[in-house]
């Protein structure tokens, strides 16, 4: 390792100028933390890494039933199951991310109070986790699509923007969360409630026009609303138009949401060590 | 003289002891702040650190400490539980920010506060190396080079594909501390770690600093209790004494001078500033001491023999049900027991007079293993209200003075206590001659 000639100076009250540099510096231990909670997360279980294909799974045979079967909604021509799921899957990833990355700081408590990297490494990896799982749970999209010989839209070029748009609304309010946590455990409980109350506000088993036009807007404040509303018009070839204001709306709440968070927890991080 | 590799000017840190007791301040402060926040931000930033308003108590774990440390010196930072030491190294490597003051750190610094830190137990120990290498700042490439070297330092080739938490404790230890001094830092501060492992690898350890200071010129920080080790290491030295520095210079002055703060003997805690403590509490611990007939007070104690802890409280209003402990932990931090007062004495009066006390508890001779330990002391009511805890208090040495397992070497391998067993043994059917 070339030794670099630097000078550390620390004051007190002093933002670190060199936070950011040092957040580079650290990338490889974000990357160490993300492949630790995938090697770990399956350890001691029967099936493994097959968990993360069986849990979307069974919410999405749920949320069909219900919303297909029971309630009897419109898909637009789609069969139901591949239009649950396309916005099954970004939902999960978000609510994975959010969870983990909110209980990441504690759960990593020793590592805090005893070890100095830039903090943000922390809820961040826990994101790629979540992408991991992400990325894993996609063969069910497309085994879906095999059995149903659906072939998907050209507009799936268009995945990776909503994806991003997804990753930026959960590192946004994990990390916002994150921070919060360490000071405030009630956190803890608020989280879950959060995720409870949001498979209900996106439009997980149903398609966004069926809520009401004078709403839209509104529901769309939930940043994954346009996130699956993108990708349910990306993936799929009809039934589901692109709600642009919506995405917009959703968009602007996923970048305050991200400053607001990075934000705070930059403002919180140098005393997470005493308050931990 | 070349400029300090560390150079440490009027450093402060202050705690507030009602966040710290509570730990976490509630989700109704936070909408309180929230509420408060337009008005904070009417004032300006500089307002923000509202003093006073809060009600809370000031503590000052550190307060007006300067001093330099030149390029390839090996210092050892001296003090006693509560003078500073974990907090001025914990300034020193970033995790916690100073409240005053300034430090220049003038290259690359590796700590290692503690044995293992971020080991995950179900990660083999290879998987282990990287991760706690990351976690220290290395490179993967480094990581790769020096792989070899630091299973090699830390003899462990054959478990290397073991999840450490099959791993004894010794092994443990080794590999963290391979790994951390594998690092190549141009400052390496350490703290504490040598409590653990055994006599051979502490002398390992200990001649691997020595490498690192004196071949390659880096820089060390030392904490460590053990006034030999940091004799043998150090030439440099610096007391802290209630967050500042008492004494400062050669190794020998600093020691003499550690060793001549007579309130705080060895064995022997006692905590100054009643008189704050009156007004803040209702009971709270005045002494704890560690002795043993016939040498009396003292922190090294012989395995055979029983030994007594005494504890010395105040209770400042009449209080009931009073519940005492004493837990002794090893000094890497696990409880070995914990005992309680009423269940030696369950006709013990509920209620309690105004007044000072003293509980004197006798731990029978032969059942500590040999090794570090420290104490915990706590006054409480049964699954209640906390009064006092002090925490880490007394650090003392259990020595072997020579019982037949002293021959096996080892302890790690013996068990965690070392008690002495009534054996009846006959034959059942003999042989003959």
């Amino acid at each position: 390792m070339p030794v670099e000639p630097q000078t550390l100076l620390i004051r007190a009250g002093e933002t670190e100028r060199q936070y950011w540099r040092d957040l580079w510096n650290y990338r490889e231990l974000f990357y160490f933390l993300a492949w630790r909670d995938i090697l770990v997360r399956y350890k001691q279980t029967i099936i493994g890494i097959a968990w993360s294909l069986l849990r979307p799974l069974i919410a999405l045979v749920v949320l069909t039933v219900i919303f297909g079967k029971v309630a009897k909604l419109s898909s637009g021509g789609v069969p139901y199951p591949i239009l649950v799921c396309a916005g099954l899957l970004p939902w999960q990833f978000f609510a994975n991310a959010l969870t983990d990355s909110s209980n990441s700081l504690i759960s990593n408590a020793n590592l805090v109070s005893k070890v100095y990297f830039p903090r943000l490494i922390v809820p961040l990896s826990s994101v790629v986790t979540a992408l991991a799982d992400f990325c894993i749970s996609l063969a069910i999209l497309a085994g879906l699509m095999v059995w149903y010989q659906y072939i998907p839209s050209a507009r799936v070029v268009f995945v990776p923007l909503f994806l991003a748009l997804a990753i930026i609304a959960a590192t946004g309010a994990g990390v916002w969360l994150a921070a919060l946590t360490v000071r405030y455990r009630d956190f803890r409980f608020i989280v879950p409630l959060i995720v409870q109350f949001g498979v209900f506000l996106s439009p997980l088993g149903y398609r966004l026009e069926e809520v009401p036009a004078e709403w839209r807007l509104l529901y769309s404040a939930n940043p994954m609303v346009g996130v699956i509303n993108g990708f349910r018009w990306a993936l799929l070839d009809s039934g589901v138009e692109l709600h642009g204001y919506s995405v917009l709306m959703s968009a602007l709440v996923a970048g305050a949401l991200l400053a607001i968070g990075v934000w705070h927890f930059r403002r919180t991080e140098r005393t997470f060590a005493d308050t931990i | 003289m070349a400029e300090p590799i560390i150079s440490v000017r009027s450093l402060g840190k202050r705690y507030l002891l009602g966040a710290r007791q509570h730990g976490s301040r509630g989700f109704r402060h936070l909408l309180e702040d929230a509420l408060k926040a337009p008005a904070r931000w009417a004032r300006g930033l500089g307002a923000r650190r509202d003093d006073g308003a809060t009600g809370e108590t000031d503590f000052w774990a550190l307060r007006d400490v300067s001093f330099e440390v030149q390029r390839g010196e090996v210092v050892g930072i001296i003090g006693r539980n509560g003078a500073g030491k974990s907090t001025l190294l914990k300034i020193l490597s970033r995790i916690t920010e100073p409240t005053t003051g300034e430090i220049h750190l003038r290259g690359r610094v590796a700590s290692l506060l503690e044995v293992g830190t971020g080991f995950h137990p179900e990660l083999t120990g290879r998987e282990n190396i990287f991760l706690n290498g990351a976690i220290l700042g290395m490179k993967r490439a480094e990581i790769r080079r020096k792989f070899d070297e630091i299973v090699a330092f830390a003899e462990v080739e054959k478990f290397i594909d073991t999840p450490v938490k099959r791993y004894s404790s010794g092994m443990y230890v080794r590999l963290a501390f391979a790994v951390a001094a594998h690092l190549d830092p141009e400052i390496l501060i350490v703290d504490e770690v040598l409590a653990v492992g055994d006599a051979t690898f502490q002398q390992k350890c200990l001649g691997k600093m020595r490498d690192v200071s004196r071949s390659e010129g880096r820089t060390v920080l030392f904490v460590s209790h053990q006034l030999s080790a940091i004799s043998q290491l150090c030439r440099k030295g610096i007391c802290l004494r209630g967050g500042q520095i008492e004494a400062m210079g050669s190794i020998d002055e600093t020691i003499r001078a550690y060793l001549a703060t007579a309130q705080e003997r060895d064995g022997h805690w006692v905590y100054r500033g009643f008189e704050e403590l009156r007004k803040r509490k209702r009971l709270f611990f005045r002494e704890v001491s560690v002795s043993q007939s016939p040498a009396g007070v003292g922190s090294t104690i012989d395995v055979r023999h029983p030994f007594t802890v005494e504890v010395v409280y105040e209770v400042v209003e009449p209080l009931s049900d009073i519940e005492l402990a004493l837990r002794i932990l090893t000094s890497d931090g696990r409880a070995v027991f914990t005992s309680l007062h009423s269940e030696a004495d369950p006709s013990a009066p509920s209620e309690t007079r105004r007044g000072m006390y003293r509980a004197t508890i006798t731990v029978p001779g032969m059942l500590l293993m040999p090794g570090g330990y420290f104490i915990n002391i706590a006054a409480h009511r049964p699954a209640g209200e906390l009064f006092d805890v002090q925490e880490g208090v007394v650090p003392f040495t259990v020595n072997d003075t020579g019982t037949v397992y002293s021959r096996y070497g080892n302890y790690s391998s013996i068990g965690v206590v070392m008690p002495r067993l009534a054996w009846a043994h006959a034959a059942v059917r003999e042989g003959a001659k």
